[in-house]
């Protein structure tokens, strides 16, 4: 294998002269990491590594179930511990409790005399120092009655079970008397009729386990009060304008007064997208008129974030020769405590539960169902996954008694570019090329190829919908000395997106890549963006920064024109050049020239916006899809059940790589952390509904030692991408179908095939020894 | 039922040690409770945030230092055990500015959201100092200890390769 940087070249000579606009330019380069230097050195500051003198340490106070009623608190001794400044509980709080939430407002800002899950704090101490606010926190005396939780979607869903959620919450709603927080259905054809064509039926159960996002940097929330009355918020969040805007409306404060600092969050993954505790923070700071600093155990992220489980019930039909007649799924999503944006996984996962195939006859029912968990959230795939794993290891199963092989039943069956793959009246169509990347995925693999006993391979393809809607602003400054600043919201939590904007504004305004740098991370200073999630970034904010850049040329030749008397239309502007009629200028010249001895600087203003369609089930169409083919080859262990992943290659269909460096990086991490799901994380409950594997030395997230033996990373490039220079977002598509390659490779090697994620070694023994007692006798 | 927890007997439990150590080269003196650990110490005391804490057991890896040379957790060593030691932070090892093997890192792509990188790089470096020319086995056995959700690992191997393959030139 090439190393990244030399891939990228020659990926990029590769591309040509026609459809490269700028040879000699930054983007398509493997151009190192903005900020870069800073996050191996250690002088990267991330929330918990910033200083406030004087200010005040908060502890959290938790019951040790995941469902009770709360009959009393007791903060006497709590509030004689010396250095304690105020413990804070539900009565503490405005009445009726101030509640959020993303897409119901169900949350509380702190559990108002019921707990809901385990770890949602009761109380909050505020202290001098933080030895002094855990000391406080464990003084607090909670007087509670444990209540019959729920905590399986069986319990959920049982008859008489527990409510999670008061039905006051959804009044008049058809479902507020149960754990049914929300459905999706989607339908077209005519599945009874395909059904009587068809040659196979396959009928099976799948689950998905709940994984935490397990983030290096477990977080936290600094909230200083205004002099003005307002507050200053530092979160590493996805979405500061999200917390702004939510911190502005639980305090009835107008949005000016509410700041949010995102320091780059070190690591998101989807569960720093949406607000947990910054309200709660909020509060401690405008009742104690002091900065108040909540750090994270990484204990308290497991129980502030988590994937939502699935458990999938799939029919599917298949022709004599391999065609998809019919696809029929029962899918419940396990969510948690609260809504957050539970309810939009389970419909944009469920959405994509027929994947992007050709099949006549298709019926979809969803449900997100409310449990006493840790409330689920985004989580890099945001559903896919889930129902990518049981249609998958449908594929397969059909191919399996059809007598095809994996890569053939998907080269049947794949859509084609411009070929529905949802069909009626929300349909989708195949944004791309995607059975290139199959291909280049099985030819990487070797796929056909003897192997020796013992080994055996999968492949599979997964698609994810990007943005459905979205509103990115940006804003570039062309300074006197032809330098720029770039202001971007979107947050940098290692995907890179400075960077791209950094290459993008280097190419654009003919500024040197070291002179251009960027402002994120502040409400106060830099313009709107919805969000950084669904790998919309490039394509979103990276329009809007392009945008920004063109009107910047505009005003420069502009403001040339009217500095020199060259009348305007014998001028023009192309990247990082003005044309005039004396020949060609660079553009820091030109502006040079344009300001003349006044100095001064441009300002240029760029939006990308996406309107949503009121009727689309999802809000409106995807701007892309993400689309992978995933091939693993697995050496199976039968006495122990161990996997040994000998190749792993990733393909995903890219449109344009903007950075190769930073797509490999996110491809191979999206791998990684698809292998973690597949192969070994779970959360476990007690009967309590406690996380038994709380923490990094039970819960197991892949090391250096669990890194496929060769791990390859591919990108098809056919620049048909919405984004700019024909990019599409590419950050989740490498983990959207690892279990359903995984699991087919373990079937091909070991004859056994599992249903249940993750495939543990105990799974996988437990299933070859299932298969074949005779190995069972022989020991 | 009720969750009551054992209200300490004596919280001045938190009498502050005085304890002597050589952080970076230089002598510091900080006074701590008994519980404070070498990473609280250093982030918190000594002022070097640059070593990370995440799971604070451990596992994980992202708060190494070199404790008389030595890679450690600094999360399971206490401020006071290090009484007379020499401690080594990330700051150290780049206060003459990035080295061959910070470079490395950013060159080869290893470098994503970063938290877990200065913990990554005093294992890597502990590593090259031990064995200046390991094997790809050998990286990632000794790197084990050290978690990146991102998932750098192979980026960090290559990374780590590469400054093996530099300091063998000289």
């Amino acid at each position: 294998m090439t190393t990244a940087p030399e891939r990228a070249i020659d990926q990029r000579d590769a591309l040509g002269e026609p459809s490269d606009p700028y040879p000699q330019g930054q983007v398509g380069r493997p151009v190192l990491r903005y900020g870069g230097g800073d996050r191996t050195s250690g002088a990267q500051r991330f929330v918990a590594d910033l200083r406030f003198p004087g200010s005040l340490q908060v502890a959290l106070v938790t019951v040790p179930v995941g469902c009770a009623d709360v009959l009393g608190i007791d903060v006497t001794a709590a509030r004689a511990v010396p250095g304690v400044v105020d413990v804070v509980t539900a009565a503490d709080l405005p009445s009726p409790m101030p509640r959020f939430g993303v897409s119901h407002t169900d949350r509380p800002v702190l559990a108002d005399g019921r707990v809901n899950y385990h770890g949602e704090p009761v109380a909050a101490v505020v202290a001098e120092t933080l030895d002094a606010a855990q000391a406080a926190a464990r003084a607090v005396h909670v007087d509670f009655r444990e209540l019959p939780g729920v905590y399986t979607l069986d319990d959920a869903l049982a008859p008489g079970a527990h409510r999670v959620q008061e039905p006051s919450l959804r009044p008049g709603h058809a479902l507020a008397d149960s754990n049914v927080l929300e459905e999706a259905h989607y339908a077209w054809g005519d599945v009874e009729a395909e059904e009587a064509r068809t040659e196979v039926v396959v009928e099976e159960t799948y689950t998905f386990p709940m994984v935490t996002h397990f983030p290096i940097e477990p977080g936290g929330t600094v909230a200083v009060p205004t002099d003005s009355g307002g507050l200053d918020v530092y979160s590493p969040v996805q979405h500061p304008y999200l917390l702004q805007r939510t911190l502005a409306s639980v305090l009835g404060l107008p949005l000016n007064q509410v700041r949010v600092f995102a320091p780059d969050p070190g690591g998101g993954f989807g569960g720093k997208q949406n607000p947990k505790l910054e309200p709660l923070l909020a509060f401690l700071a405008l009742r104690t008129r002091r900065t108040c600093r909540l750090v994270l155990s990484l204990e308290e992220t497991f129980q502030s974030m988590r994937r939502a489980g699935c458990r999938i019930a799939a029919r599917t039909g298949f022709t004599a020769d391999g065609a998809l007649t019919f696809h029929s799924v029962e899918a419940d999503f396990l969510i948690g405590a609260y809504a957050d944006v539970a309810p939009r996984v389970m419909g944009k996962g469920s959405y994509v539960a027929a994947g992007p195939y050709r099949i006549p006859g298709v019926r979809i029912d969803a449900r997100a169902v409310m449990t006493n968990t840790t409330p689920s959230t985004a989580f890099r795939g945001f559903g896919s996954p889930q129902v990518s794993w049981a249609l998958e290891s449908q594929l397969d199963a059909g191919a399996r008694r059809l007598g095809l092989d994996g890569l053939e039943i998907r080269r049947r069956n794949l859509v084609a570019k411009g070929e529905a793959f949802v069909r009626g009246e929300s349909a989708a169509t195949a944004d791309g090329e995607w059975q290139q990347s199959l291909d280049k995925a099985a030819e990487l693999i070797g796929w056909g190829t003897p192997l020796p006993p013992g080994r055996g391979r999968g492949i599979a393809v997964g698609i994810k919908p990007g943005a459905t809607s979205g509103l990115s602003q940006s804003l570039v400054r062309l300074l006197a000395d032809g330098s720029a600043i770039v202001y971007a919201g979107t947050s940098d939590m290692g995907q890179g997106a400075r960077t791209l904007w950094q290459q993008i504004v280097a190419d654009e305004l003919g500024a040197p890549l070291e002179q251009v740098s960027v402002v994120s991370g502040d409400t106060g200073t830099v313009p709107f963006d919805l969000q950084t999630s669904a790998s919309r970034s490039t394509v979103f904010m990276g329009s809007a920064v392009l945008e920004a850049c063109k009107d910047v040329r505009r005003r420069v030749l502009d403001l040339y024109a009217e500095s020199t008397g060259v009348p305007p239309e014998q001028l023009g502007e192309r990247p990082g050049v003005l044309v005039t009629p004396d020949g060609e200028l660079a553009l820091p010249e030109a502006a040079r020239v344009a300001l003349g001895s006044l100095r001064g600087e441009f300002i240029g203003q760029g939006t990308r916006r996406l309107r949503g369609k009121g009727k689309h089930p999802l809000g409106g169409d995807a701007a892309f899809y993400e689309f992978n083919a995933t091939a693993i080859e697995v050496e199976v262990d039968r006495e122990t059940g161990e996997l040994l992943l000998t190749r792993h290659v990733t393909v995903s269909d890219v449109g344009t790589e903007l950075n190769p460096l930073q797509v490999v990086s996110q491809d191979e991490g999206a791998a990684i952390m698809g292998l973690g799901h597949s192969q070994m994380e779970q959360l476990l409950l007690d009967e309590h509904g406690r996380i038994r594997n709380l923490g990094a030395l039970d819960y197991r997230i892949p090391t250096f030692k669990d890194v496929p033996v060769e791990l390859v990373s591919a990108a098809v490039e056919n620049h048909d991408g919405p984004g700019p220079y024909g990019s599409k977002g590419i950050s989740e598509g490498a983990l959207l179908c690892t279990a359903g390659a995984l699991g087919a490779a373990v079937a091909d090697a070991a004859g056994v095939v599992i249903r249940d994620l993750p495939l543990t070694p105990e799974r996988v023994w437990t299933a070859i020894q299932a298969a074949c007692p005779e190995e069972q006798d022989a020991q | 039922m009720t969750s009551t927890a054992r209200v300490p007997d004596h919280l001045d439990a938190d009498e502050l040690q005085t304890v002597t150590l050589t952080v970076n080269g230089s002598e510091r003196t900080v006074a701590v409770p008994t519980h404070r650990t070498l990473l609280d110490g250093l982030r918190e005391e000594v002022g070097l945030p640059g070593t990370k804490s995440c799971c604070a057991e451990g596992e994980c890896g992202a708060c190494t230092v070199l404790l008389d040379g030595r890679a450690v957790n600094s999360c399971l060593v206490l401020c006071v055990e290090a009484e007379g030691h020499e401690v080594t932070t990330v700051e150290g090892l780049s206060a003459d500015g990035l080295t061959d093997l910070q470079e490395e890192f950013l060159n080869a792509g290893a470098v994503q959201c970063g938290f877990c990188i200065p913990g990554q790089v005093v294992s890597a470096e502990y590593l090259l100092r031990t064995n200046p020319d390991p094997d790809e086995v050998q990286i990632r056995e000794a790197l084990s200890g050290n978690l990146c959700r991102c998932a750098g690992y192979q980026r960090i191997v290559r990374a780590v390769q590469a400054t093996a393959a530099r300091r063998s030139e000289r």
